[in-house]
């Protein structure tokens, strides 16, 4: 399957996110995949998803437009990507209950005037990586290994529960993201809040409440070894990142830690343009860590020269 | 509310997981097992006037561990749900003293808005 990959065409669905306030995430995902000779086809006129999924029984309507973009990406393929974790919860689940649920299956498609039976595959990035290109072949593509950067890989809700549905990873103890950031050479470090809640939308009802969750989510990160974390949903960034300043006005113990989207350290890795990597739009400056990450690149070069002067007799 | 979420709630038997794994429980004036609780007692009147269905952020924690396989958050959404079509909107949009902040993603707007009002 993985050497078939630059004849397999990825259908993209970016949503409404990700082109302006979430950019770094898209450009350096497509970069980073283009250096994988991975082909990713953007949906072209695509609509909201409507961020969540619908739990009212008889909400249907609510799923018409997640239904409209699945029937929209099997025109262009069998296999739809989106690194929102709101938009990948919406469009699996919605894929999900067209395969499972009859009335809901011919309610759609009856108000849509179509045959969709749930044959698209909706697959996060990291899914991807895993299953069609392979953590090792990641590994061999590194040219800029992050090392030295202990990172927390951060899960939050919608990208792993519920788990019947989303079959995402283990929903108490995940590591897919784990196993991402070892295969770029960063240092993980696990913590048990990976898993809990950043807060979502409820910064509109109350600015304490998330400033709270964000402060035990990046307070646990520190206390087990984390300098920073990784994330691939754009809301966990602003209340993780963005933020972070509510945290710091409230809690006086509290000093400040970097947050990137796991794609750009996989940009970085792959050695694209760090200018796609948007730091300046981080509130938090992830500069300190990243001038360690060039010094330790600069050093892997340093060594594998040497190495080669070794192989060719020279001292 | 059965129907609407799809839910028994008599297969609840109050083991708190639900309220011990939640991350808003500081803020809610009803527990998470005391909003199923009301409901089986037939206090509905409680559960609707409650805060705690809104401020029910959909995490899923809830539903994963119910040993049960009750899904709270389809309970939340109900009453979220039978509030809203009643008119009774939780945060309105064009109301003056609705502040969405200025930095914020569209992601945000979007989920919070479908959530809290009508």
């Amino acid at each position: 399957m993985a050497e078939n990959n630059s004849d397999k065409n990825i259908v993209y669905y970016p949503g409404c996110t990700l082109h302006t306030w979430a950019k770094s995430l898209s450009d350096t995902f497509i970069e980073s995949f283009k250096k994988l000779d991975i082909n990713l086809h953007e949906l072209s006129d695509w609509s909201c998803c409507q961020a969540v999924f619908p739990l009212a029984r008889d909400n249907i309507m609510g799923l018409v437009p997640a239904a409209r973009i699945l029937i929209q990406a099997r025109e262009h393929g069998d296999i739809l990507t989106t690194l929102c974790s709101f938009c990948f919860n919406v469009l699996r689940r919605t894929n999900n209950a067209i395969q499972t649920d009859g009335e809901i299956r011919a309610k759609l498609n009856a108000y849509l005037e179509e045959d969709y039976t749930g044959d698209v595959h909706v697959l996060h990035p990291l899914e991807i990586l895993k299953v069609m290109v392979g953590f090792d072949k990641l590994k061999s593509k590194v040219t800029k290994p992050c090392g030295n950067i202990k990172i927390g890989p951060y899960y939050g809700c919608q990208l792993i529960r519920p788990p019947k549905e989303m079959k995402f990873d283990d929903p108490e103890d995940p590591k897919l993201l784990d196993m991402f950031l070892e295969s770029i050479g960063c240092e993980v470090v696990n913590f048990p809040f990976k898993v809990e809640c950043c807060g979502s939308y409820q910064i509109v009802q109350g600015e304490d409440m998330v400033a709270d969750r964000a402060y035990a989510i990046l307070s646990n990160a520190r206390k087990n070894g984390a300098e920073a974390i990784a994330l691939s949903c754009p809301l966990c960034f602003y209340n993780l990142d963005t933020r972070q300043n509510l945290i710091t006005q409230k809690y006086t113990d509290f000093s400040p830690m970097p947050v990137f989207y796991f794609t750009e350290l996989m940009g970085m890795a792959l050695g694209i343009d760090e200018g796609l990597c948007g730091f300046d739009k981080h509130k938090v400056d992830p500069g300190i860590l990243l001038e360690s990450l060039q010094k330790s690149s600069d050093t892997q070069e340093h060594v594998t020269v040497k190495n080669d002067q070794n192989k060719l007799g020279v001292n | 509310m059965e129907e609407l979420s799809g839910q028994n709630l008599n297969a609840c038997n109050q083991c708190l997981k639900c309220t011990a794994g939640c991350s808003f429980v500081d803020n809610m004036d009803l527990l998470p097992n005391q909003v199923i609780r009301c409901i089986q007692l037939g206090q509905e009147d409680e559960v609707m006037k409650s805060k705690t269905p809104w401020l029910c952020a959909s995490c899923f924690t809830c539903v994963t561990r119910c040993p049960k396989g009750v899904d709270l958050s389809r309970i939340m959404e109900a009453i979220r749900t039978l509030l809203l079509r009643q008119g009774k909107e939780h945060i309105n949009l064009s109301g003056s003293e609705f502040k969405l902040p200025a930095d914020a993603p569209q992601q945000l707007f979007v989920s919070g808005s479908r959530k809290l009002s009508g």
